[in-house]
């Protein structure tokens, strides 16, 4: 299973590679999906795959009684997307302006910050 | 529990927080974030204080022990970092009274400056490495919307190439820090300093090198500094400022705590590599803004430069070289965000921040002249202003450790700041004002504005002077924070035996 899940965060992380390296800033920010997506998947490969129960503790008890997934990882994941999540919006909202300004989505044609001033 | 290592992060929060509330009502706006940053100051001070009387302190937070719950901690680096984040903070704030008062969201540009304090407080604070992240991004979105309020078509194009630069380094530390938790377990500073020496060398170089692409990204180092000049000339002048003085020292601080606490550096690959890339980022931050000619654009390249001078302290690693790198770093965040201000002022002045439509300063304005040539000497050089004593320490500690090339490049590079700066001073103070008035209507500036916009680059001049003339107490300082860095068993010892 660790195997299968770190082939596919590969998958995902060349795919957004490819796509981020396309001049359309819409592809740039399917890319930037992928990537995220592969690394939350890396960091819950990273803390082990096991069939077990869940970190609960019984009421009463100092131990879960069966043996528990590790649930750091679960929970860095879920930080990890909460943050992606805001900043894709943002990021989204960004390119719209962006594209706006420029009447085009060509991300070479968006140098006006770095032209020679007069 | 030791609150004062919270307080740094706490206070601009709830400052932002009360600001929200605040919305149009410009004068409280401005009278509350400064109160904040005023704050902010105090709890600096006596942070410093205690953490020199009492070696380095550490808490931790809802009540898991270390290394398991998030921990802050704060050593002689970490409390200088924050003192001087809050003397910076409380500057621009002030600035950003006159400079951004007639923005249309002038609140806005408060609250982010507090959450943007907030999150690189944290960020020096922090002994967790995912809880760094955090507060990475905390700083990081702060900083998007302070790039892109009222942002024009210029500003929005410079704005998307460093949000997606950016959002690129943080993904890779993310990776780093997913994969890092996977061999080892852990997330906490002084844990991983016991943990990662067992690992197998190929997986330390793979985890540190996705470390340091990361924190390159940040603090602009050569080849992955495009998204800097492309951005920071676009802002207003008090956010610019906030930028070049705050937001690369993060990344330079990640590297040297991460690199002296967390990956063992002497003798790996990386530390050649750094070598090399300390050298070629002076260089070419420094070429950079040699060819520009408009303030900010110069200024922008500049920082590029002075973060490779800083670089060389950890990449030599030595204990002289460390502290070179700190007391720099001090003197840089001070020196660049006056250089800023000083800009920002000159443009409002002449309406436009290009070199050929200002001129006469001098003349007009002889206060300002002095106020501008002491950072603008302290960041090329000049004995006996603070830039002198940090470039004496950094380019020692080459030539002790072999390094000519290293020195001589840092010695050329200082050459060409010193013209670079001639430069500006030429054109914008000694040449005669244009006469053909600027075509933009330049809007009057009434005596209390001027006050608010000196204030800080007088207070910033001062204390450029004060590290210059007496730099031994501040070289001491920084010897002893060095000294904290290269044996951190202080360190780890107060981060390990915090009570939950």
């Amino acid at each position: 299973m660790e195997s299968l899940l770190s082939l596919i965060t590969g998958m995902l992380i060349a795919a957004g590679v490819y796509l981020m390296l396309e001049r359309h800033i819409l592809r740039i920010l399917f890319g930037f999906i992928l990537i995220s997506n592969g690394v939350n998947l890396a960091i819950l490969t990273s803390g082990r795959l096991s069939k077990t129960g869940l970190p609960i503790i019984p009421p009463g008890g100092v131990m879960p009684d069966t043996p528990y997934a590790n649930p750091l990882s679960q929970a860095l994941i879920l930080t990890a997307i909460v943050i992606g999540f805001g900043v894709l919006i943002f990021c989204l909202v960004l390119a719209y302006k962006a594209c706006q300004v420029q009447e085009s989505a060509d991300v070479n044609l968006m140098n006006l910050s770095e032209r020679e001033e007069k | 529990m030791n609150s004062l290592l919270v307080l740094p992060v706490i206070i601009p929060l709830g400052g932002a927080l009360f600001l929200c509330m605040l919305r149009k009502r410009t004068t409280a706006v401005t009278a509350v974030s400064s109160l904040t940053a005023g704050f902010g100051l105090t709890v600096g001070v006596m942070l410093i204080s205690l953490v020199v009387k009492q070696g380095p302190q550490a808490v931790s937070l809802g009540s898991w022990p270390a290394p398991y719950g998030i921990v802050f901690a704060a050593d002689l680096f970490s409390a200088a970092m924050v003192l001087i984040t809050w003397v910076i903070g409380l500057g621009i704030v002030i600035y950003s009274a006159a400079d951004l008062k007639h923005k249309p969201s002038f609140a806005h540009y408060q609250v982010l400056i507090q959450f943007l304090l907030a999150g690189v407080n944290g960020a020096f604070l922090t002994a967790d490495l995912f809880n760094l992240y955090v507060w990475f991004e905390v700083m990081l979105i702060a900083s998007f919307g302070l790039m892109l309020l009222d942002a024009g078509s210029i500003q929005i194009q410079g704005g998307v190439k460093y949000v997606f630069l950016n959002l690129i380094s943080t993904l890779t530390m993310l990776l780093a820090i997913g994969l890092l938790y996977g061999a080892t377990g852990m997330l906490n500073f002084a844990e991983l300093h016991h943990k990662t020496p067992v690992l197998s060398p190929g997986l330390i170089n793979i985890l540190a090198g996705l470390f340091l692409f990361s924190f390159s990204v940040k603090s602009a180092l050569f080849p992955l500094y495009a998204w800097l000049p492309a951005s920071y000339h676009t802002l207003p002048s008090s956010v610019a400022a906030l930028f070049a003085a705050l937001l690369t020292k993060v990344g330079i601080y990640a590297v040297i705590r991460t690199f002296t606490l967390v990956f063992p550096f002497e003798g790996t690959g990386w530390q050649t590599i750094l070598i090399a890339v300390s050298g070629l980022t002076m260089l070419t931050g420094v070429l950079g803004a040699a060819s520009q000619f408009t303030i900010k654009k110069i200024l922008s390249f500049h920082i590029i430069s002075q973060v490779g001078y800083i670089i060389i302290g950890i990449a030599l690693y030595t204990r002289l070289a460390i502290a070179g790198s700190i007391l720099y770093l001090i003197h840089h965040i001070i020196v660049k965000a006056n250089l800023f201000l000083i800009g920002g002022f000159l443009n409002r002045k002449f309406g436009s921040d290009h070199l050929s439509k200002m001129g006469g300063v001098y003349k007009s304005f002889p206060v300002l002249a002095v106020l501008f040539m002491i950072p603008a000497f302290s960041l090329a050089g000049f004995p006996p202003l603070s830039g002198f004593w940090s470039k004496f320490a950094v380019i020692r500690a080459s030539i002790e450790t072999d390094h000519y090339w290293l020195a001589a490049t840092a010695l050329i590079v200082s050459v060409l700041t010193i013209y670079s700066m001639l430069k500006i001073w030429n054109e914008a103070f000694w040449k005669p004002a244009p006469t053909d008035p600027v075509s933009k209507p330049v809007r009057s500036l009434s005596s209390r504005e001027a006050c608010l916009y000196l204030v800080p680059i007088a207070t910033f001049a001062l204390l450029t002077l004060i590290i210059g003339l007496a730099a031994e107490p501040f070289f001491r300082f920084a010897d002893q924070a060095a000294l904290q860095l290269l044996e951190p068993a202080d360190y780890i010892q107060a981060v390990l035996g915090v009570k939950g």
